[in-house]
Order: C-alpha cells, then sequence, then structure tokens
C-alpha cells in the first residue's frame, strides 16, 4: 500500500512536517540571536588596561607618627618590649578589636640562626602582646623568594606564629591584584599580596637588619618586597626607585628593625655565622625612613651608599634625620 | 539537468575556488595576488570554527558570522555541505570514485554499507568541543554565585518541568525525579564553593587539528603550493620551506589514499565538521527517502551512496550528504528528495550511547588542563616560541587558532613556520617564527599576517601600532622578543674577526645593535721584529706575515717604544714589510730590534634591549650560518607581561 493515497498518513506526515518545521525554525532563531548577541566586528585588544586600584590604605595610627626607640640588649623579648614601651606600649597602636598583620621577612628557607629571616620570637612575642592588647587576630604573612611552605617551616616562623596563636597566610595565586600604585613609575598594574590585607586595621613589619648586595641594605623598606608578586626580580634593575615606591605603597602602623644579630656581609642570604654579627639592638618605629636610616649606622654604612633612604625622604615617606626624632637609646642589659 | 551534474559542478567551483584562494594568497597588487580576494571565505563558512572560537572566546569574530549562514542552510536541507560545498570532501569524493571505478555494483555497494565506527566522527566532536568548552563550565559552575538569575531561572525551570511531569504522570517516579532534581542542585552549589580557583578548567581551541577547512588549507598552503611552486606555477622567488611541513603533507595523503579502502573515508569516520552537521540535520525539512517501505532490494541505490547512511532501508539522516546519487541509481523511481520522511522509516540520531558520550566529554574536558600541567604556559614557558607580531597572550591565542596556516602562506619573507611541540602539542601547527629559514627575518613594516588571520589569533595590527608611531607613540614599538648575542660564537668577540652584519642589518631606527671599538693585538706564532724603518716603513728580518692579509683596512700597528702609543693603519704589507700611510707618520721612525704588534680593529655588537624588537633580521643575517651567534627569544614580548625583562 502507497503511503501517497492514505489519508491518514498524509495527516500523520503533513503534522510531523510542521513539528519539524517549528523546530527547524525555533533552532534557526536561536542560531541567529547567539551570532548577533556575541558578534564582534573588531577583534580582542592587545594590551589590558592599567589597573585602576590604587594600593593599599592607610594602616598608621593618628598622631604617633615621627617616633623612634631604640633598645640595646641581647634578650629579643626584652629589647622588643622595652623598645615598645618607650613608644607608650603596645596599646597605644593596637586597640581592642583590632586586625593584626605582620609583614615578616621569611624569604629564605633557612634556620633562623643564619639571621637570614624574622626571628621566630619576635614573631611569637608580637602575637602575644597583639592579642593581650585585645587584638581579634593575627595574621602572619610573606611571599618569600624560596618555596613558601618550606621558608615559614625552616625559619620557624611558621610554628612560632601557630604556637602563640596567629595565623599564618601562604601566597597562593589568587591572593594577589593587580596594583597601580599613585605616582609610581614601576609599581604599574603589578600584582601585589592584596588578599590577607582584607579586614586588616593595622600593620606591622617586621624585619631583620641585612646587607643587600644589589641595595646596600635589606631594612623594613625593603621588607615590602615581599608583598610583590609576578617577576618583580626585574625590579632589581632599579633597586632603589622600588624600594622608594614601596615605602609610598605602604603605610604602617609600625615597623621593628631587629638588629640583635645584624647580617654584615653576603646578604641578603648569608649562610654562615660568620656573615653576622652581634650588634645587640632592637629599633621600633612608626617612621620607616628613620628605622633604616638608623639600620644602616649598625650596618657600618654611610646614608649616601643608600640612595633608596634619600628617595623615600624626598616622596614623604619619613625623615632620614633619625637624631631629630629624639629616639630615647635604653638598655636591656 | 541531472542534479547530480549540479552536485559536480558546486563541488568543482568551491574546489577551484579553494586553490584560488590560496593562490591569491600573495602579496602584490597584481590580480592573481591578494587584493581584496576574500582568500578567507571557504574558513569562515565553517561553523565548526565559528563555534568553537564561541566557546573559547564568547565572541563570534568578523566574517566568522558567514558560518550562521552555513548553519541555517543546514537545519533546513541537512549536511549539503559536505556533498556539495567542501573541498575536502570533494577531493575525498574523487579519489572514493577512483578506488572503485573497477568494482562491481554489488562490491560497491558493500563499501558504502553503514559502519557502527561512524559514531567515531561524533566521538571526535564531541572531545574536540568539550576541549573548548571549560569557560562556559566555569561560568555553569559559579553561577549560584556569579549568575544568581540564571541558577534560579533554571532551579525554577527544573522545578516546574518536574511539578509538570508529576502532574501528567509522565514519570514513573515523581519521588526518585525530585530526589534527582535537589542532589543535582546540591551539587551544583557545592561544586560552585569547591572550585573556586578552577585551575583544573581550562579551555583550548584544537578543532583545527581535523577540521577539515583549515586541514584543506593547511595542506594546500604548507605542502601542496610549495611543491608544485616553479613549475607551472610562480608565486615565490625563492622556494618556500616549512619547518615539519612533512607530518601535515603525511596526514593529508593518508586521508586521500584512505578513500581507496573506503569511499570518504575521512567524512564518514573523522570529520567533525560533518558530525556537526549531522548532529544539526535531524530537523531538515527537505531529506531523502523511499515512497514505499518495500522495495525489490535491489541496493543500487547505495551503490553510489558517499555518506553510507543506508537508503535502501531505514535511513541516517546524520550521515545522508545530500550527494544525490541514489536520486539517479534508483530504478524504480523510489527515491526522492521531499519533505515527507522515508517509508522504511528513518534514523535521526548517531550510534551515541550515554556512556560514549561521557566518556568522550570527560576525556576532552580533562585534556588541556592534563596538558596543561607541564607549565607551559607559566613558568615552564619555551622562550624558542617567537610568535608574529600582534599575537595575543599565549593562553588567548590557543583560544582562536585555528592552525589553517594562513599567517604562513602571507607571509612575504616566509618566517613563519607551522610549530612542532615547541609550543607544547597544544600549540601544534600554530605559528612560530623560524629565523634560519626564509628570506629575511620579520619584515619591519609588514602587518599581513595579522589581517589575514581569521580568528583574530594574531590580532589585525595597523602599521603606527606595530611600529609604535603617531597615537601608539606611549607604548612604543611591538616586541615579540629579544636579540641576544653569543659571544662564544660571535666573529668579534669569539674569534678576532670583523663583521657586525648584524648591526648593520638591524631595521630598527636608532638601532638597536651598537658596537663598541677596540683594539685586539692578532696572535701570531712568532715576533715581529723591525730589522730597518723609516717614518711608514717597517722591513723586518724574517718572511713572517702573509702578503696582502694586513691592508685591509681593519689592522693597525703599535711598535714599543713608540712615543705617542697610537695604533696606524696598515696599508700595504709584503711578506716581510708594512707600510702605513703617509698621513700618519712615525715620529721619530722606529729604531731597529723593536718587537712591532699588529692590532686589529673590532667593532663588538651589544644589543640595546629596550630597542631591540626581536625582528630577528639580525639572526638571519648572522653569518654564522649553523647556530646563530645572535639568536631571538621570546624574551620582553609585548604580548606576556610575564616575560618581561625589563
Amino acid at each position: 500500500m502507497s503511503l501517497k493515497n492514505n489519508p491518514l498518513n498524509n495527516a500523520l506526515n503533513r503534522r510531523q512536517f510542521l513539528v519539524r518545521s517549528a523546530k527547524a525554525g525555533l533552532s534557526i532563531a536561536a542560531t541567529c540571536a547567539i551570532g548577533y548577541q556575541f558578534y564582534d566586528g573588531s577583534g580582542p585588544l592587545g594590551i589590558k588596561q592599567e589597573s585602576e586600584d590604587a594600593g593599599l590604605p592607610d594602616f598608621s595610627v593618628p598622631g604617633t607618627g615621627g617616633q623612634l626607640s631604640i633598645v640595646r640588649g641581647r634578650d629579643r623579648v626584652k629589647t622588643l618590649q622595652l623598645a615598645l614601651n618607650a613608644l607608650g606600649g603596645l596599646d597605644t597602636f593596637v586597640k581592642s578589636g583590632d586586625r593584626i598583620l605582620l609583614k615578616v621577612n621569611a624569604a629564605f628557607a633557612t634556620p633562623p640562626i643564619l639571621s637570614a629571616t624574622t626571628h621566630p620570637l619576635l614573631v611569637s612575642e608580637l602575637t602575644r602582646l597583639c592579642l593581650k592588647a585585645g587584638a581579634r587576630e593575627v595574621l602572619v604573612t610573606d611571599n618569600p623568594i624560596n618555596d613558601p611552605a618550606s621558608c615559614f617551616a625552616l625559619t620557624g616562623i611558621g610554628e612560632a606564629a601557630q604556637k602563640s596563636g596567629a595565623r599564618v597566610i601562604l601566597p597562593r595565586d589568587q591572593y594577589f591584584k593587580a596594583m597601580t600604585i599613585p605616582d609610581a613609575r614601576l609599581i604599574r598594574n603589578w600584582p601585589v599580596l592584596y588578599k590577607p590585607f582584607k579586614n586588616i586595621t593595622k600593620v606591622i613589619g617586621v624585619a631583620p637588619l641585612k646587607d643587600h648586595h644589589r641595595s646596600g641594605a635589606s631594612m623594613t623598606m625593603k621588607n615590602w618586597y615581599g608583598l610583590l608578586g609576578g617577576r618583580r626580580n626585574i625590579f632589581h634593575q632599579d633597586i632603589h626607585n622600588i624600594i622608594k615606591e614601596l615605602a609610598t605603597m605602604l603605610k604602617p602602623s609600625l615597623v621593628i628593625l631587629d638588629g640583635t644579630t645584624t647580617m654584615m656581609s653576603n646578604g641578603p642570604t648569608g649562610g654562615s655565622l660568620s656573615d653576622l654579627k652581634q650588634t645587640n639592638t632592637m629599633i621600633v618605629s612608626t617612621d620607616q625612613v628613620a628605622a633604616d636610616a638608623y639600620g644602616a649606622t649598625l650596618l657600618g654604612k654611610n646614608l649616601s651608599q643608600l640612595t633608596f633612604i634619600a628617595k623615600a625622604q624626598e616622596s614623604g615617606v619619613g625623615t632620614a634625620d633619625y637624631g631629630a626624632l629624639n629616639p630615647e637609646v635604653l638598655s636591656a642589659e | 539537468m541531472k542534479i547530480t551534474t549540479a552536485r559536480r559542478i558546486s563541488q568543482i567551483f568551491f574546489l577551484v575556488l579553494l586553490l584560488w584562494f590560496c593562490v591569491v594568497t600573495t602579496q602584490g597588487k597584481e590580480w592573481w595576488q591578494l587584493r581584496g580576494w576574500p582568500v578567507n571565505w571557504l574558513l569562515e563558512l565553517d561553523p565548526l570554527i565559528g563555534l568553537g572560537t564561541l566557546l573559547t572566546t564568547h565572541s563570534i569574530y568578523k566574517g566568522l558570522l558567514w558560518g550562521l549562514a552555513t548553519i541555517v542552510l543546514t537545519i533546513l536541507l541537512g549536511r549539503f555541505f559536505c556533498g556539495w560545498i567542501c573541498p575536502f570532501g570533494s577531493i575525498h569524493h574523487f579519489f572514493g570514485y577512483l578506488g572503485k571505478r573497477r568494482k562491481s555494483s554489488l562490491e560497491k555497494a558493500k563499501t558504502n554499507r553503514y559502519n557502527r565506527w561512524q559514531v567515531l566522527k561524533y566521538w571526535i566532536l564531541i572531545f574536540l568541543l568539550s576541549v573548548a568548552i571549560a569557560d562556559l563550565v566555569v561560568f555553569l559552575i559559579h553561577a549560584p554565585s556569579n549568575a544568581p538569575w540564571l541558577f534560579w531561572a533554571l532551579v525554577l525551570c527544573g522545578l516546574v518541568a518536574a511539578i509538570i511531569v508529576t502532574i501528567l504522570k509522565i514519570s514513573v517516579d515523581p519521588k526518585k525525579l525530585f530526589v534527582y532534581l535537589v542532589c543535582g542542585i546540591g551539587v551544583w552549589v557545592v561544586l560552585g564553593i569547591v572550585l573556586q580557583e578552577a585551575r583544573i578548567l581550562s579551555a583550548s581551541l584544537q578543532i583545527g587539528l581535523l577540521d577539515p577547512i583549515p586541514l584543506v588549507y593547511r595542506s594546500i598552503n604548507l605542502v601542496i603550493l610549495p611543491l608544485i611552486d616553479g613549475s607551472a606555477l610562480r608565486l615565490f622567488t625563492k622556494p618556500r620551506y616549512y619547518d615539519g611541513a612533512w607530518l601535515i603533507g603525511f596526514i593529508f595523503l593518508t586521508a586521500v589514499l584512505l578513500n581507496y579502502k573506503t569511499p570518504r573515508f575521512y567524512c564518514r569516520y573523522i570529520c567533525p565538521l560533518g558530525a556537526l552537521f549531522g548532529i544539526l540535520s535531524r530537523t531538515a525539512l527537505w531529506r531523502i527517502g523511499k515512497s514505499e517501505a518495500e522495495c525489490t532490494d535491489c541496493h543500487l541505490c547505495e551503490r553510489d551512496c558517499e555518506g553510507a547512511c543506508s537508503p535502501s532501508s531505514r535511513i541516517r539522516i546524520n550521515e545522508c550528504i545530500l550527494c544525490m546519487n541514489c536520486l539517479n541509481d534508483c530504478h524504480h523511481n523510489q527515491i526522492g528528495f521531499r519533505t515527507t520522511p522515508s517509508a522504511a522509516g528513518e534514523i535521526l540520531s548517531p550510534d551515541l550511547s550515554k556512556r560514549e558520550f561521557v566518556f568522550t566529554f570527560v576525556s576532552g574536558a580533562a585534556a588541556v588542563p592534563m596538558l596543561r600541567l607541564n607549565g607551559n604556559l607559566s613558568a615552564n614557558w619555551n622562550p624558542s616560541l617567537v610568535r608574529p607580531p600582534g599575537t595575543l597572550e599565549e593562553e588567548k591565542f590557543l583560544s582562536r587558532c585555528i592552525k589553517c596556516g594562513q599567517c604562513m602562506r602571507i607571509c612575504p619573507t616566509n618566517v613563519i613556520h607551522p610549530s612542532g611541540l615547541v609550543g607544547g602539542f597544544e600549540g601544534l601547527w600554530t605559528p612560530v617564527l623560524n629565523f634560519r629559514i626564509g628570506t629575511s627575518g620579520c619584515q619591519h613594516k609588514c602587518i599581513a599576517c595579522g589581517n589575514v588571520c581569521p580568528t583574530a589569533a594574531i590580532r589585525p595590527i595597523s602599521l603606527d601600532e606595530r611600529l609604535g608611531q603617531n597615537q601608539f607613540a606611549a607604548r612604543g614599538p611591538i616586541k615579540i622578543g629579544t636579540a641576544f648575542i653569543d659571544r662564544g660564537r660571535c666573529l668579534p668577540w669569539a674569534m678576532d674577526i670583523p663583521c657586525i652584519v648584524c648591526q648593520e642589518n638591524c631595521p630598527v631606527s636608532p638601532k638597536a645593535i651598537f658596537t663598541r671599538e677596540q683594539f685586539n693585538t692578532v696572535h701570531m706564532e712568532t715576533s715581529l721584529v723591525v730589522k730597518t724603518a723609516n717614518d711608514h716603513f717597517i722591513e723586518f728580518d724574517t718572511n713572517v706575515l702573509a702578503t696582502r692579509r694586513l691592508s685591509t683596512g681593519d689592522y693597525f700597528c703599535l711598535i714599543d717604544g713608540q712615543p705617542d702609543q697610537q695604533p696606524r693603519l696598515i696599508v700595504k704589507n709584503t711578506a716581510r714589510s708594512l707600510s702605513i700611510a703617509p698621513q700618519t707618520p712615525w715620529d721619530p721612525p722606529s729604531a731597529a730590534g723593536k718587537n712591532v704588534h699588529i692590532l686589529i680593529r673590532l667593532q663588538k655588537p651589544f644589543v640595546d634591549p629596550e630597542r631591540c624588537i626581536g625582528c630577528g633580521i639580525c639572526q638571519h643575517e648572522c653569518p654564522v650560518r649553523g647556530k646563530r651567534a645572535i639568536r631571538v627569544t621570546a624574551e620582553n614580548e609585548s604580548r606576556e607581561p610575564n616575560h618581561r625583562l625589563l
């Protein structure tokens, strides 16, 4: 029996055809809608727009500017306490409910005895004092040069932080954000370790005092290098300007420069006890430039060798004339 | 005119058109050269390219919108593209015809029987699309947080559908249905939270590997034209070379020769574009079919059936490529092309099980992240991968390049080559610069590749942008790499031989290669001792010099005890004497017995990384022909901020 002659089949075919036409029509409409929606007549742009993100907030505590205290002594816990007390105690800076970020120098996976990194005792004591002052949370972070997890483990900073109640934040890729610092020439659209600063109210930089072969010295301002991500070592081509820009990028509540054992040579890694010298000094300041300028004297460096100090002063970060701040020089011995 | 004749004319037309487009992709003003010919049109008609780039870039670039026309026609007519337009298909068609020419009708019908493995092409299509789909998956996974409207709309749709299904009692077990629905939403939300860093999902466009249109463009551009050039055709002043072209040629040849075994082997088993058309053809309004269910079963309709779609029984609409041979071959007028479905029934969907679909989809989605575990898109990038100017940053580039070879074809200097594995497997056959082959490095005032690229994997830049002038002055020129001098191989640096061909050829102004002058004492076996001398001439006591060797203008001499210690240019020498220019006499002339030193004046080249654009002309010209003494690597290329040098 031929299909053509069967009226029932004809009706069926007509219905099938209509259904199919409707489906085809819908598909075509959907395809055309997609084509219309996603059409791109010009092509992709080559270069990304510069980040509008203008850096980090100001963490300095109003009314505490231009202070510096210097304490002699071998015992870091004692010298730190005394130095903080000289500035009115940590309570002046840390209020109840504050969230604190300790920016340590954990650059290398080396033991604390080599003094290439922030001493763990400083981390635990600072954490203890912050929590005592009522801080809600203490975070410890750095973007080290060597493997981050190894660095925090071998320097003892990780354990010290954990035991005293602070939390270590290891730098993960998505914690960085491209930033452009106002008036900066180098930190433009550059990845900065941003995430740990979320909800933070106070920032304390904790740096060891070290020789640095390229810049002359690694102290509190150079310590912020550990907030940069990406291919940051290209900035070694212009080391003094990058340190200056870093100092303008971050306005800390407080900086601590540990000159108890100073790395006098082969910095910033050292690697031998013969590179170290007992200088028995703890420096606490609200002025990074003054702290570094004083640190330079312990390293036996002339300020004229450390161009970044003059540059930072010129940018209004602080003063290189630490004497003008009338620092109290105390002894903890 | 028979409809098959019309089809043949169409096939020949598009094949000739393709060859014509490949020929005219030549820079010049002649009528047979690139002067507005739409050389990418066949690529643009290929909707798989449009679909693939839509998935990876969320856009349809310029001419790729043509793919829309093909899709619309396919939805209406079925796989007309395969049977009537596709030049690769036409090549297979022809060779398939040659292969079966002597066979009996029965044997022919046998080779055209449907094979279960024809489903392979759908696997390939699903695999290649799932390689590209990561962005969409990431978007959907994060929809609960990033696009809540979409999430809630879909949840609502699901609920409404489930309720309707329950009310209409379509579902057997409504309880189970709701459990599935709730579980599905739960998994979705959890995935969105767990997969915050979606590193395990990244997209790449790999359809170009097997998509027939890029494949045939690539094969003609990089293998066939260079092979026949110089005989009947004269396209290039110098013969063209393409690094690794053998593999492209081998694949092309294999695909063509397989037709002797099975006609249209590639179309039936491999072609992902055909598979896409197969899926789109299910709603075709007109289709091939029998008018009566029963016939004489002579199978003549399958004698020349190109798609192996079983027109004699239940026809597979998704395999039918509308060659229309069955229309002619049926002696009983049983077969027609019309709106009614075949009386013997139809199969609309490929033989693809759910399991197969999931398997190919997951392996495709996992392939790219797995390939990228070797880090070639991050820390482990290959500096030998120098890409043409205007190339997007690597990840974006890989989401656009279809490996068609158009940039390699149009490049006037033959410096662009199909990469092997320098850019990882993902980068196979993508453009890479080879400064050893070709007539020059990357020509300074040329922007051809980006303007011919059909997908903007190489952006269409202007000359101003490339050179960093006018409105682009602040940004500076586009750099594709940096030249580094190998001081162990460079003639002036390593061997005291004057050269600086690199400096002379540097097209950048001011030059990116500068020189420092230096006088080096020439190494000699014996020392030169003055026998007699006047104010511009010295004679030695033995024959120690090669005649005229020192009068090239590069040699100077210096005498021990000479008061001014200024080297004097040597203008003439014999085996035992030398003369300097009379304008620069020695005063006083040397006494006998003094030692004489021969100096060579060298200009040692240095690269200024701030100026160097990586064009590689220096490398191309370097006279150290094996491993060049100045070589460009992708250091400091503009497209990748992470490759910055300064």
